[in-house]
């Protein structure tokens, strides 16, 4: 290893202590040790540590280029589908190692869904659409697969607006619509996790709004993650935050991780509080 | 520029501001061409040029449409349905050839589709390492490379006799069949399709390669995020939304198949006459302008060829235009 510059690991002993937020209120989800990740010799996000609770929301924030993308698709090891992509440390899902050899990548798949920055509707019709992860791993009856769509579509608040044009190609929605129809996508296979990757950043307002109202709905079933450029965003949804930065190596790190109130009000760390207050430069 | 001029009118200020610009100077020893065509002389030049090669098709089409004349007149639209050709007795009609035409390119299509759209798949989507799929793309786009009459030559010489052995176990296992029912002697109306797929492959597969590298890698992982495997993300989500990629590559296919004459000429039997048997030989529109070309004297023989010329332009350019609207306005839809 490179001898590394003495900002970065001199601060990792106190790292490790900011890291554990104050009463944790319930058993971490995913649990994240140590992790690393390398584009081909780029080391994109180094040493990162990370609880994230149930049934909580998560809000990640940083400048763009700080592998806040690369960590999302670690969780759900999708990343690691591009060529070149090398991971490294410990990720637990419900105190399971996700990099063991026994890993069915597609069942973690399943209970870790994700959403991504620009909507991403698959070519066929909305009803098809929401079927398409049911359809892959169960043979439901053509009723039970009705009402499963329409609950995945109601979850997602998007069964009123669509419900007279389910075999319209899910092409044809609005952006927010399309999103929604990839979050009722998600939902119908029943994951334990959702992860978001900016999903509001192609939005206008409104249809912004009621993907925040809907994150909101959600946190009942399900725990989130939602990576986010809009800072009030990340105040209004969020019961954590974690803040990531690049290092003067340019390499990826979670500088802050903490109770969103605490981040935004009095963050330990001073290059958080340029962050939040919109000093970043 | 900006040094101390009294700013008094504009033009001394255009002035100043030239002589501290060389280019003025330097006007005498401008190059030739710079001289010669200056902006205005270069755009009027490639505007005409534009000009010309957009004047080109109709050009193309009112000659031979001059020469098809006497033919046009005499046997008018019939033409297409009739399956006389004797030169003897000046009666000629299209339908065999059209048919041999459309049932080589047809068979080339079905032939190269498939296998097209999987060199497309396997070289584009995460199946293989990139140093592996990148050298098969390029083997495969080299084909489009070969001369067709070199195609031709290895087709005669050396897939015929090869093929032949097959051809002759269609036929006695699948005689009963009205496509092969016929005993095969080599050339063929099924040798020249397949040698047509070979054609058309390195296009089919190039496009359709091109229209699942346009895919967004986020379309991929929104099939893997939801526990989708790789061969059901490719069929049931990039697939469809390479569609309209694919039916374009395979619609541009389609008119080279229809186009091409060389090689098919040397290997389809160039015999006139509608047999259902894809082992029996036939003829191709191209085939019989290449075959009869040079021989004819006769204005009504050569307004013949020239109307089967004809004919075969404005389906080649409808099946190009029909690939080309598909490629460049659906995709750009999906
Ligand atoms: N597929 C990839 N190949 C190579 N480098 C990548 C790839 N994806 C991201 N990176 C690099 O990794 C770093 C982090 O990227 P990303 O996770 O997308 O950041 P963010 O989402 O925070 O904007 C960037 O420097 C980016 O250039
Ligand atoms: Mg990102």
């Amino acid at each position: 290893m490179l001898p590394s510059p003495h900002s970065s690991s001199s601060s990792s002993e106190e790292k490790l202590a900011t890291m554990e937020p104050q009463s944790p209120s319930t058993l971490p989800v995913f649990h994240i040790e140590n992790v690393s990740c390398f584009y081909g010799r780029h080391k994109a996000l180094e040493g990162v540590y990370m609880d994230i609770y149930e049934g909580k929301v998560t809000a990640i924030i940083g400048p763009s280029g700080c592998g806040k993308s690369t960590f999302l698709k670690i969780l759900n090891r999708i990343g690691e589908m591009e060529s070149n992509v090398r991971v490294d440390g410990k990720v637990q899902l419900l105190g399971k190692n996700i990099f063991a050899r026994d890993i069915n990548l597609n069942l973690l798949r399943r209970q870790v869904g994700m959403i991504f920055q620009h909507p991403n509707p698959f070519a066929m019709s909305i009803y098809d659409n929401v079927a398409y992860g049911i359809r892959t791993f169960h043979r439901l009856s053509r009723p039970a697969l009705d009402e499963a769509v329409e609950s995945a579509l109601r979850s997602a608040a998007l069964w009123d607006e669509v419900k007279d044009s389910l075999h319209q190609s899910g092409l044809a929605l609005s952006g927010g619509q399309q999103q929604r129809l990839c979050i009722a996508r998600a939902l119908a296979v029943k994951p334990k996790v959702l992860l978001m990757d900016e999903p509001c950043s192609a939005l206008d307002p409104i249809a912004t709004l009621k993907i925040e109202e809907l994150i909101q709905g959600l946190k009942q079933q399900l725990t989130i993650v939602i990576v986010t450029h809009n800072m009030q965003q990340a105040a209004r949804v969020s019961e954590y935050t974690a803040f990531f930065s690049t290092d003067e190596r340019r390499i990826g790190q979670l500088v802050e991780f903490d109770l969103t109130q605490k981040i935004f009000t009095e963050a330990e760390q001073p290059s958080t509080r340029d962050y939040v207050a919109g000093r970043f430069g | 520029m900006g040094f101390a001029v009294a700013p008094s009118t504009e033009s001394s200020s255009l002035l100043t501001s030239s002589s501290t610009d060389d280019s003025l100077e330097n006007a005498g020893k401008l190059p030739f061409l710079r001289t010669l065509l200056g902006d205005g002389g270069f755009k009027s030049l490639t505007f005409v040029a534009a000009l010309i090669a957009g004047a080109v098709p109709f050009f193309v089409v009112a000659l031979i449409s001059r020469d098809a004349w006497p033919a046009i007149a005499k046997f008018g639209l019939p033409f297409l349905w009739e399956q006389d050709w004797n030169i003897d007795e000046s009666i000629y009609g299209a339908l065999p050839y059209l048919f041999g035409s459309l049932v080589s390119a047809f068979i080339a299509l079905v032939l190269a589709l498939p296998i097209g759209v999987a060199i497309a798949i396997v070289t584009s989507e995460r199946v293989l390492p990139p140093w592996v799929q990148i050298p098969i793309a390029f083997l495969v786009e080299l084909i489009a490379a070969i001369p067709s009459v070199i195609i031709g030559l290895w087709g005669v010489f050396v897939f015929t006799p090869a093929i032949n052995p097959f051809q002759e176990f269609l036929y006695a296992r699948f005689g009963w069949l009205p496509i092969f029912n016929t005993q095969p002697f080599g050339s063929s109306m099924l040798v020249a399709g397949i040698i047509l797929a070979i054609m058309i492959l390195p296009t089919i597969a190039a496009i359709s390669r091109e229209a699942f590298l346009a895919i967004s890698a986020d379309l991929r992982n929104g099939a893997f995020a939801l526990g989708a495997t790789q061969w059901e993300t490719i069929i049931f989500v990039t697939m469809p939304a390479a569609i309209s990629g694919i039916l374009g590559g395979a619609t541009l296919g389609l008119g080279r198949a229809l186009g091409e004459t060389m090689a098919v000429t040397m290997v389809i039997g160039n015999v006139a006459g509608i047999d259902f048997s894809l082992l029996s030989p036939g003829s191709t529109i191209p085939s019989i302008l290449a075959n009869q070309f040079s021989e004819a004297l006769d204005p009504l023989h050569i307004g013949a060829l020239m109307y089967l010329a004809l004919v075969l332009f404005l389906i080649t350019l409808g099946v190009n235009s029909l690939a080309i609207f598909m490629i460049r306005f659906l995709s750009r839809n999906a």
